[in-house]
């Protein structure tokens, strides 16, 4: 604090008092909505900004699927969950486990066409998916890979920028361990596995915080490739609830998908908020 | 910090087996379809896939007479301008008042990151439903100052919508980096305005802004890639791409002429030129992140 000016303070907390209430805003919403009936929602505009009493319905409707008000019949968030969990924990860790195996080959091995190899991994930051969907569809299609948790995962597990974090963290890691290793007769596996994975538990965990939401998070990707209920993600589940206009729909259990939809991803951030912030700062270096 | 390893390990085979992993993918998932999308952008093929001839230029042409694909170029930097530069305002100014507060500074930085957990498409659905035309909340309110709200008929509505869904989904991740580049500029250089005479509005100006200027210009080319990709889902959920076409950015059209319209060749082509822009974006990204813009 360079200078002490009551009127200045009450202005910032004030500012960030708004910004606070500005973001949470739209969850506010959403979770009232989740607990009225979709009459409530669609008959009494606006909406009650009270909580609506029928919570419990409504998460039951969306989490075990059931029939709408309407008659339609809603799908199950459960299983949607499930999917997305399974591809969320399948791409961060197999990006991790991938990235640590090359960044290691990079850093500790010389051998012909490594530049060559390091130069094709980072070619890859310059292709995300959304440039080159038409393709990669294809290539997935013909590998018989659509609606199975391979072609939902297999294709954004590689990556350039976790190998590039890892490299970084192992040419830090000092020469001498590796002398030590040696000289107590480890080989270069033994060395990966019991010095250089646990010095990196940090960098793991930073990596997999950002990694987990990316998988979780994916949109385009799924909507491509899964044309069965039963593999849709719940991201791309929400979508697939509108029936079309504003007043057909059945909001009330569309905003408690949603809110079971950023549940997951949320708690991973807040419990490890300590390892997320350092892990967009070093993906992003 | 060494760019090489002094001390190696020696084998022919290892090394080969331990990059097998992620080069088998790339070259799968990556180098087949870049390069396929290359050859497609050079054919043209019936909707059946029945016939496929070689037309050279001819889509890349067809592209550059298309109207709507012009239209979707200028649709695309409307609103990449519009989400990185409301969105770096915001979180500057969030970022500059959390970093002077000293109480209560971390849970401000707790409840203001979490939406970066959000999922675009989650984001697309939450701003849809305040602003449903029907029953949502923010546009009966419009409505009752006597603004008719109708982002399915008025295109300004729309691209205003996915605005404002793209920049609260990107405010988080704009704030911490904002933050900490605040927290590394050092306090002697403000205090030594301050002893000057300098107003904190001045010392902003000639001393931190300047000082952030690599931070800002790092966080501008995220934020307009982010825009060209990511916010796909926030389109997709949101608006549609419409009214008509008109809030059709292009990765959307990329989608739409792919999968929907089945026009391979011109998705194609599409593709191409999106990867062209993608690598320009990155190259002066890494160009100018590496010289760290001027101090």
């Amino acid at each position: 604090m360079v200078e002490r000016r009551p009127f200045l303070t009450f202005v910032r907390h004030l500012v960030l008092v708004l910004g606070v209430i500005v973001v949470g805003f739209p969850v506010y919403v959403t979770l009232i909505a989740s607990t009225q009936t979709s009459q409530q929602i669609v008959q009494q505009v606006p909406m009650s900004m009270a909580p609506g009493g029928h919570m419990l319905e409504t998460y039951r409707v969306a989490f075990f699927g059931g029939d709408s008000s309407y008659g339609g019949r809603v799908a199950p968030v459960a299983s949607m969950m499930w999917v997305s969990l399974i591809s969320a924990l399948t791409i961060s860790l197999g990006k991790i486990a991938i990235s640590l195996l090359s960044a290691f080959a990079f850093v500790y091995f010389r051998f012909p066409g490594r530049g060559v190899c390091f130069w094709m991994i980072f070619v890859t930051l310059m292709l995300p998916v959304e440039v080159r969907i038409f393709p990669t569809y294809q290539v997935v299609s013909n590998l018989g890979m659509l609606n199975t948790y391979a072609g939902l995962t297999v294709p954004l597990i590689a990556s350039a920028t976790a190998t590039f974090l890892f490299r970084q963290f192992f040419l830090t890691v000092p020469d001498e361990l590796v002398e030590a290793a040696r000289i107590d007769g480890a080989g270069p596996m033994r060395f990966f596995v019991d010095v250089l994975v646990p010095l990196s538990k940090t960098s793991v965990a930073a990596l997999f915080v950002i990694q987990f939401i990316y998988g979780w998070n994916q949109y385009l990707w799924p909507l491509l490739v899964t044309t069965d209920e039963n593999m849709y993600p719940v991201v791309m589940g929400i979508k697939r609830m509108f029936a079309g206009g504003d007043a057909a729909n059945e909001w009330n259990v569309i905003m408690a998908t949603a809110i079971l939809a950023m549940l997951p991803p949320a708690v991973v951030v807040l419990l490890m908020q300590r390892w997320f912030v350092k892990g967009l700062v070093e993906t992003e270096k | 910090m060494a760019i090489e390893k002094r001390v190696r390990f020696r084998s022919w085979w290892l090394p080969w087996v331990l990059i097998a992993p992620q080069m088998a993918i790339i070259l799968v998932f990556f180098f087949v379809p870049a390069v396929q999308a290359l050859y497609q952008s050079v054919l043209q093929q019936d909707a059946f896939g029945t016939s496929t001839e070689f037309v050279g230029f001819e889509n890349f042409k067809r592209l550059w007479n298309d109207d709507t694909y012009l239209a979707s170029f200028k649709t695309t930097a409307v609103f990449s301008v519009l989400v990185a530069v409301c969105g770096l305002s915001i979180a500057l100014l969030l970022a500059v008042m959390a970093d002077r507060v000293v109480r209560g500074a971390a849970i401000y930085k707790t409840l203001l990151i979490w939406p970066y957990a959000v999922a675009p498409a989650v984001a697309g659905v939450l701003w849809l439903f305040m602003f449903a035309p029907s029953v949502g909340i923010v546009s009966y309110t419009l409505r009752s100052l006597g603004i008719e709200w109708n982002h399915l008929l008025d295109a300004n509505h729309a691209m205003t919508l996915i605005v404002m869904a793209a920049v609260w989904k990107q405010i988080s991740y704009n704030f911490l980096f904002f933050l900490a580049g605040l927290q590394s500029i050092p306090k002697s250089l403000i205090e030594a305005a301050a002893i000057d005479g300098a107003t904190p509005w001045r010392r902003f100006w000639t001393i931190v802004f300047p000082l952030l200027s690599p931070t800002t210009f790092f966080l501008l080319v995220i934020n307009v890639v982010y825009a060209f990709f990511e916010t796909f889902a926030i389109v997709d959920t949101a608006t549609n791409g419409g009214p008509g076409k008109e809030t059709a950015i292009l990765v959307y059209k990329v989608y739409y002429d792919g999968f929907k319209a089945l026009d391979l060749g011109g998705s194609a082509a599409q593709s191409v030129v999106l990867m062209i822009i993608v690598i320009t974006l990155t190259v002066l990204q890494f160009r100018y992140v590496e010289k760290k813009v001027q101090y």
